[in-house]
C-alpha cells in the first residue's frame, strides 16, 4: 500500500491515494480499500469526499485507503467499476463489492451501505 | 425489379430521415428514423426490441458508413454478440474494424445504495466516450429503463434522462430507445413523455397457435408514415417488414406477350399466348392436369433465360420435379442454372404473414419474372378463408406492382360449380384456364378452355388434350365443343362432332 501523506489543497480531487494507515503492522484483510468516482471538481463531488474522510476517520480510523478516481480525467475507467451515477464510492476491500452513491450526506444510510452498521440497505432488495 | 416508391413529395414535411436498411420499414417510415433524434422502440419481452436497434446499428454501419455505439444495460456484450450471429450479424467483426462499440451497463439493485444527491454523468462520460471512440451516428440504449430497476430516485433519473436525450440531440446523435410495454400505457416508466419524436410498437402474440409478429408506427412527428401494423418477420437476414403495397391499383402495363410452351393453348390466347405481368388462374378438378401445366409454363419461360419462382404447398420439390419427368419435362435442369427455384412448404406450417413475408422476401430475392403458386386453396387452411382471401389479394398487387407473372392453380371440387373459387380471386385475374375431366366411353380425357382472358381475343372453344410422356398433346378441336363451356347448365351435348380424333360426345362428369 503507498502512502501519500500530502494532502494537494489546490486540486483535492486528484487522483491519488489518501491513506489512514498508520502503521505497517495491521493485517491486510482489516484494511479498507475504498474508490470514490467523481467527474471534475463540483461542489457535490467535493462534498462527498469530505464526508467519506470524516466517516472513515470516525469508523475506520487507521485501517483504509481512499482512492478518488476522477472520470473527466480518465473516462475510460468508467467501465471497469460499472460506474453509471456520480459521485459513486465502491468498498472493493473488504468484499462483496459494495456501492454507494450520492454526496454521502446521510451518514447513517452510507454506513449501512457500507455494512459499518446493521440494517437494511436502503436501496435493496426490500 | 422497380423499387416501390410511394406519392408521399410533399409531405415529409423537412424531417432528414437516418435510413434503416431494414426490409419494408424505410418504405413504412417513409425514410427512416428522425436523424438527429431520438426513436422509441417499445414492446413486450420477446418482441424484438433488441434486434430492431441492433440492425438498426449494424446496416447503419454497414450499409451507410455510420457508426454505432449499442449502450446494453440488459445483455453483456458477449451475450448479445451471440445472439444476434443468429441474424448473420458479427458484431466481433464490427468492433474490431472501430464500425461499432457495445458497452454493457450494470446497475445491479443489491450492491448499490443511495445516500444523497447524485446525477448519472458517468452514464454521459461512458456514452461520450464511446461516440468519440468511433466517430458515432447512431446511438442504441438497450434498454435505458433498467436504470429504474437499479436506482431509486425517480425524481434524479428523470431529469438526468431528460438532459440524455438533449445532450443526444445537441451531438446529432440518431438515437433508438428500448421500452418495455407497460399496463395500458406505451412503456413502463413513461419514456414516451422524453421520446416523442417518432414511436414504434412492436407486438408479439400467438394466434391459434401460430406466432404473429407486428409492427407499427404509433407516432413520428413532422412527416406521413404508413399507420397500419405490418406484419414482419426475424430470420437469419434479419428484420423484414411487410410494408403493404398500395391497394390502389396504380401500377404499370406491359403489352408484351408471352408464350405458354403449348402451341395450341397459345393460339388460344389470340394467337400470342399470356401478357406479361398478368395474373393468370388455372382451375380444375383433383388430377386433371393444372401442375402439369404450371410446369409447362415454367419451362417455357426458363427456356427464354427468364427466371422464376415455384412456390409448391403440395408437393416436394424432388416429387414436382420427377412428376414433371413423366410428361417429358426436365426440371432439374433450369433449377441446376439457377433459372428456376423451387419453395415448398406446407401452409399448416406458419401464419399467413409469415407465407406473404417468406414470398416477399423471396421475390427480392430471385427477382423473377413469373411467380406460380400452386395451389392457392391450400393457403386457406393456413388461416380462415377472409383472411386467406386478403392474402392473396396483397400477393396478386404486390407481383402485378413489380411487373412479375403470376400464375396460380385452384382446386375446384367436385359437385360445386366450378367457376366457384374458394377464395374469391376469379374477379381479380386477367386470365383463367378452366381444366375438366371428360369421361366418354370408358375412358376419360380432359379438356381446357380460357374462360376469360382480360384484354385480348381467346378462343372459346373447349379443347381436349392428353398428357404423354412427350407432354400436352392438345387434340384437334372442333365447332362442335364451342357450346360446352359453364357445368351449370347441367349436361350439355355437342352439337356436332366432326374430325376429332376422339369421340368427345358423352356426359361432362365432374367427380
Amino acid at each position: 500500500m503507498k502512502k501519500s501523506p500530502r494532502l494537494d489543497k489546490q486540486n483535492p480531487l486528484s487522483l491519488r491515494e489518501i491513506s489512514g494507515r498508520k502503521s505497517r503492522a495491521r493485517p491486510d484483510t482489516d484494511v479498507w480499500n475504498l474508490r470514490l468516482y467523481v467527474a471534475g471538481q463540483t461542489p457535490r463531488s467535493i462534498a462527498a469526499l469530505a464526508n467519506l474522510k470524516r466517516l472513515c476517520d470516525e469508523h475506520l480510523s487507521g485501517r483504509y485507503n481512499i482512492e478518488v478516481v476522477d472520470l473527466v480525467k480518465h473516462p475510460q475507467l468508467a467501465a471497469g467499476d460499472q460506474i453509471v451515477a456520480i459521485p459513486t464510492l465502491v468498498r472493493k476491500l473488504p468484499e462483496p463489492l459494495r456501492k454507494i452513491v450520492g454526496d454521502l450526506r446521510d451518514t447513517e444510510r452510507a454506513l449501512v451501505g457500507l455494512q459499518l452498521r446493521p440494517g437494511r440497505p436502503a436501496s435493496g432488495e426490500t | 425489379m422497380k423499387r416501390l416508391t410511394q406519392g408521399d413529395s410533399g409531405m415529409n414535411g423537412g424531417v432528414s430521415k437516418a435510413p434503416t436498411g431494414i426490409q419494408g420499414l424505410d418504405e413504412v417510415t417513409r425514410g427512416g428514423f428522425p436523424r438527429g433524434r431520438p426513436t422509441l422502440i417499445c414492446g413486450s419481452a420477446g418482441a424484438g426490441k433488441t434486434l430492431l436497434a441492433m440492425e438498426f446499428l449494424v446496416r447503419g454501419a454497414t450499409k451507410y458508413e455510420e457508426p454505432g455505439v449499442f449502450m446494453a444495460f440488459e445483455e453483456s456484450a458477449a451475450d448479445l454478440t451471440e445472439n444476434v450471429r443468429s441474424l448473420g450479424f458479427d458484431l466481433e467483426r464490427l468492433i474490431k474494424q472501430k464500425r461499432l462499440v457495445v458497452d454493457y451497463v450494470r446497475i445491479e439493485r443489491h450492491e448499490i445504495d443511495e445516500t444523497g444527491e447524485f446525477d448519472l454523468e458517468g452514464l454521459f462520460i461512458r456514452l461520450a466516450c464511446a461516440i468519440n471512440a468511433v466517430g458515432a451516428k447512431r446511438v442504441v440504449l438497450d434498454t435505458i429503463e433498467n436504470i429504474f430497476s437499479g436506482l431509486r430516485n425517480e425524481g434524479i433519473l428523470r431529469s438526468e434522462l431528460r438532459r440524455l436525450f438533449a445532450w443526444l440531440k445537441d451531438r446529432g446523435m440518431t438515437a433508438v430507445i428500448t421500452a418495455e410495454r407497460g399496463d395500458g400505457t406505451l412503456t413502463r416508466h413513461g419514456l414516451e413523455e422524453y421520446v416523442s419524436d417518432c414511436v414504434i410498437l412492436l407486438d408479439h402474440r400467438v394466434v391459434e397457435q401460430t406466432s404473429i409478429r407486428r409492427l407499427r408506427v404509433v407516432k413520428y412527428r413532422g412527416t406521413s408514415h404508413g399507420t397500419n401494423e405490418y406484419p414482419f418477420l426475424i430470420d437469419e437476414d434479419g428484420f423484414s417488414l411487410l410494408p403493404i403495397t398500395s391497394l390502389g391499383l396504380q401500377h404499370e402495363v406491359s403489352s408484351e406477350r408471352f408464350s405458354t410452351g403449348i402451341a395450341a393453348l397459345d393460339e388460344m390466347l389470340g394467337g400470342k399466348g399470356f401478357y406479361r405481368g398478368s395474373t393468370i388462374l388455372v382451375s380444375g378438378t383433383a388430377g386433371t392436369g393444372k401442375t402439369s401445366l404450371s410446369a409447362y409454363v415454367v419451362d417455357a419461360a426458363c427456356r427464354r433465360g427468364e427466371r422464376c419462382l415455384y412456390l409448391s404447398f403440395e408437393e416436394s420439390p424432388g416429387q414436382l420435379v420427377r412428376n414433371m419427368k413423366s410428361i417429358g419435362l426436365d426440371l432439374k435442369k433450369w433449377v441446376d442454372k439457377g433459372l428456376l427455384q423451387f419453395h415448398s412448404s406446407r401452409p399448416t406450417f406458419h401464419g399467413l404473414e409469415m407465407h406473404l413475408a417468406t414470398i416477399h422476401k423471396l421475390v427480392d430475392k430471385v427477382q423473377p419474372t413469373m411467380v406460380v403458386v400452386d395451389p392457392i386453396g391450400s393457403l386457406a387452411e393456413a388461416g380462415d378463408r377472409r383472411d386467406a382471401s386478403m392474402m392473396l389479394i396483397r400477393l396478386i398487387d404486390f407481383l402485378k406492382v413489380h411487373g412479375i407473372t403470376a400464375f396460380f392453380t385452384n382446386l375446384t371440387s367436385g359437385g360445386e360449380a366450378i367457376e366457384k373459387t374458394d377464395v374469391h380471386v376469379s374477379s381479380l385475374v386477367d386470365a383463367w384456364l378452366l381444366i375438366r375431366d371428360i369421361e366418354s366411353g370408358g375412358t376419360r380425357s380432359r379438356a381446357m378452355y380460357v374462360l376469360k382472358s382480360r384484354g385480348m381475343p381467346h378462343s372459346d372453344e373447349l379443347r381436349t388434350f392428353l398428357l404423354t410422356d412427350t407432354g400436352f398433346e392438345l387434340l384437334e378441336s372442333t365447332a362442335a365443343s364451342r357450346d360446352i363451356r359453364s357445368q351449370t347448365s347441367g349436361d350439355v351435348l355437342p352439337r356436332r362432332m366432326q374430325g376429332t380424333k376422339r369421340p368427345t360426345h358423352g356426359r361432362d362428369t365432374l367427380r
